[in-house]
C-alpha cells in the first residue's frame, strides 16, 4: 500500500503539467494495450537548447499519471543530451514509492514516451543535417 | 430445491486457500474467471498418476499402459457426460483457445470460400476472435459482429441480416467481462436456418451453469479445464460426430494413424483422429475428477444458486458504492463475472490496493479489446467468485473497495 503515497496520490488527484503544449518542439505518444494507459508527452526548447517547459495529455492509472507529471517537472532545464539519458532509476526516485513489478510498465510508459520524442527530435536533426550535405 | 454448497466443507479441500499472503493478509480469491484454485483431490489424482500409473496411453500392451489407457478414456466419459455429449464426440485439447482453433484450421479453413460469412459477437473473448480473422484471411470469408445493447445483451434485432450468407456463427455462451448468460438456443436455431453451423465458446458456462449441448442446439462446443478446479493444459472440444467424421485432422503423426506407408496415411476415427501424438494424461484424468467433485459438491445446479446469491450481494454492493457495473442488473441473466469501475480511479489502482488487502482480482481489458472499444472503457477490474466464496468474503471485498474510495477520495476526482 505504501505504493500510494500522499504525493503520488496528489499528483494525480491534480497534476500540474497536464495540458497540451501546442507550440512543443519534441512530442511523442504511446499506450500500454494491456491497461489503457494513454499518454502524449509534450517538451518545449529554449533558444539554449534546454528544456523550459514540459507536459502531457492523456490518461492513466494513478502511478502512471503521477510520473508524468513528476517527469515533466524534472525535465525543466534539462538538455537534450540529459533527457537521453534519463533511466528508469531516475522515474523510480521521482516516484518515491516502491513499485511493484507488475506495476513497473506504469511507472516507466511517461519515461518511454518521453525518450521517444527525444529520439524522434534527434533522429530528425540529424536527417536535417544530412539534408545540408546532400 | 437445489441445496446449496457447503461452502466451509468446500474450502477446506482447497489448501491454497489458507495460505497467507507476502504481506500477511489471506487470500481472497476473486479472480476465477481467469483461473480458479484446485482441490486437493484433482491435485492428488495428477500426483497419483505419476506416481502411480503413468505410461503412454493406447500405445503399450502392460499393465501401465492399460491402466493410464483406461483413466484416460474414463476421464473423457466424464467430460462427455458433463455436457449431455458421448464420448466419441468429444476431443481433448489443450483448452478452449486450441479446441476453437482446432475448428478453425480443420473445419473452416476446408470449408469456407470467398464472401462466405463468419458471424461472431462483441462480446467475444480474443481467443473467439483472432483465430477466425486468421481464417478470413485465408479463405476470404468476412466477419461479422452481433452488436451489444447499453445493458450489455446482445442485439438479435439484427441478427438475421447478418446472418445472410453465413456459414458459421461462433458465440460466447457467457461472456467474460459483462457475465451475460446469451441464449444460444434461439441463436443456433437461427442460425441454422439461415443454413450457418454454430460454435460455442463455453469457457464462462461450463464452470458456473449446466450446458447440455442438445438443448444448446450447437454444433461445436468449447471450454477449458482450468477455469472449473481442473489442471491447466486440458480442455475439450465437443463437435456433431457426422462433422468430426467429416473434418480432416488438426495435427499429423502419431496416435491419430491407422495405417501409415511410406507414401500415405489412413486416419483414425474421432475422438483420437484430434489427438496427434501423446496426450496430457495425466491432466485429463485429474480434470475428470474435478468434474467428480463438481458433482460431489451438489452439481452445476448447486453452483449456479450459491453463485448467485455471491452476485446478488456483489452487485447491490457495487452499487451502493456508486461503481459503475457492466453488463445486465438482474443476476438471472448472468454468470460469475462481475466488471466494474470507481469513477476517478483507474482498474490497476483498484487492483492494486484490493491486493494489498488480500483480495485478488483482475483489472485490464480481459482480452476483449474490442468489447472495451465498444463499452467505451480503456479496462475494467473484474471479481469473478467460485463454488469456495462466501458471502463474508464478498463483505470484506466490499470494505475493501470502500477503503480504494478513501485512498483514493471520493470528491474531485
Ligand atoms: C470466454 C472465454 N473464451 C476463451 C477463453 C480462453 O480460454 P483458454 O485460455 O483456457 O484457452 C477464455 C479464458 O481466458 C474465456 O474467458
Amino acid at each position: 500500500m505504501d505504493m500510494y503515497s500522499e504525493n503520488v496520490l496528489d499528483r494525480y488527484r491534480s497534476p500540474r503539467f497536464r495540458r497540451e503544449l501546442a507550440s512543443a518542439a519534441l512530442r511523442a505518444h504511446d499506450v500500454n494495450p494491456v491497461c489503457g494507459d494513454d499518454f502524449t508527452l509534450f517538451v518545449q526548447l529554449g533558444p539554449d537548447g534546454r528544456v523550459v517547459d514540459a507536459s502531457f495529455t492523456g490518461v492513466g492509472c494513478a502511478i502512471s499519471t503521477a510520473s508524468a507529471d513528476m517527469l515533466c517537472e524534472a525535465c525543466i532545464g534539462k538538455s537534450l543530451d540529459e533527457l537521453r539519458l534519463l533511466d528508469k532509476d531516475f522515474a523510480y526516485s521521482l516516484l518515491g514509492v516502491p513499485i511493484s513489478a507488475v506495476r513497473a510498465k506504469c511507472a516507466l510508459l511517461p519515461l518511454k514516451v518521453l525518450k521517444l520524442a527525444v529520439y524522434s527530435h534527434l533522429g530528425q536533426k540529424l536527417l536535417e543535417k544530412e539534408g545540408e550535405f546532400g | 430445491m437445489v441445496g446449496l454448497i457447503d461452502v466451509p466443507r468446500v474450502r477446506a479441500d482447497f489448501p491454497i486457500l489458507s495460505r497467507k499472503l507476502p504481506n500477511g493478509k489471506s487470500l481472497v480469491y476473486l479472480d476465477n474467471a481467469a483461473t480458479t484454485q484446485k482441490p486437493v483431490q484433482v491435485i492428488e489424482a495428477l500426483s497419483d498418476y505419476y506416481r502411480s500409473y503413468n505410461a503412454n496411453a493406447h500405445r503399450g500392451l502392460h499393465a501401465l499402459s492399460a491402466e493410464a489407457t483406461d483413466a484416460y478414456e474414463s476421464a473423457r466419459k466424464k467430460a462427455a457426460a458433463f455436457i449431455g455429449a458421448s464420448a466419441r464426440e468429444t476431443v481433448f485439447t489443450r483448452g478452449t483457445t486450441e479446441s476453437l482453433n482446432l475448428i478453425a484450421y480443420s473445419w473452416a479453413l476446408a470449408n469456407l470460400r470467398k464472401g462466405d460469412v463468419i458471424v461472431l459477437s462483441q462480446m467475444e473473448h480474443h481467443s473467439n476472435i483472432v483465430p477466425w480473422q486468421f481464417v478470413a484471411g485465408q479463405t476470404g470469408a468476412v466477419l461479422r459482429f452481433i452488436p451489444i445493447t447499453p445493458e450489455g445483451r446482445l442485439d438479435l434485432a439484427s441478427l438475421d441480416s447478418l446472418l445472410s450468407c453465413a456459414k458459421l456463427v461462433s458465440v460466447t455462451h457467457a461472456s467474460n467481462v459483462l457475465g451475460t448468460i446469451n441464449d444460444v438456443a434461439a441463436i443456433s436455431r437461427r442460425a441454422h436456418e439461415a443454413g450457418a453451423l454454430v460454435v460455442v465458446d463455453a469457457a464462462q458456462s461450463a464452470p458456473h451453469l449446466p450446458v447440455d449441448v442438445s438443448s444448446l442446439g450447437c454444433d461445436f462446443l468449447a471450454f477449458s479445464s482450468h477455469k472449473m478446479l481442473g489442471p491447466m493444459g486440458v480442455g475439450v472440444l465437443w463437435g456433431k460426430r457426422e462433422l468430426l467424421d467429416s473434418m480432416r485432422p488438426f495435427n499429423y503423426g502419431g496416435e491419430m494413424i491407422r495405417e501409415v506407408s511410406f507414401e500415405s496415411s489412413t486416419f483414425v476415427e474421432p475422438p483420437l483422429k484430434f489427438e496427434a501424438g501423446t496426450g496430457n494424461v495425466g491432466d485429463a484424468i485429474a480434470f475428470g475428477v474435478a468434474l467428480d467433485y463438481l458433482s460431489e459438491i451438489g452439481g452445476l445446479g448447486a453452483v449456479r444458486e450459491h453463485e448467485k446469491q455471491l452476485l446478488a450481494l456483489m452487485l447491490e454492493s457495487l452499487d451502493s458504492l456508486g461503481a459503475v457495473v457492466f453488463g445486465p442488473s438482474d443476476v438471472h441473466e448472468r454468470a460469475g463475472v462481475v466488471s466494474f469501475n470507481l469513477p476517478g480511479v483507474h482498474g490497476h489502482d483498484v487492483a492494486s490496493v484490493l491486493d494489498g488487502e488480500g483480495v485478488a482480482i483482475r483489472s485490464g481489458h480481459h482480452c476483449a479489446m474490442p468489447l472495451m472499444r465498444a463499452l467505451g472503457v480503456a479496462a475494467t477490474a473484474r471479481a469473478s467468485p467460485y463454488v469456495y466464496n462466501s458471502l463474508d468474503e464478498v463483505d470484506y471485498f466490499i470494505a475493501s473497495l470502500k477503503k480504494v474510495k478513501r485512498v483514493f477520495g471520493s470528491g474531485g476526482l
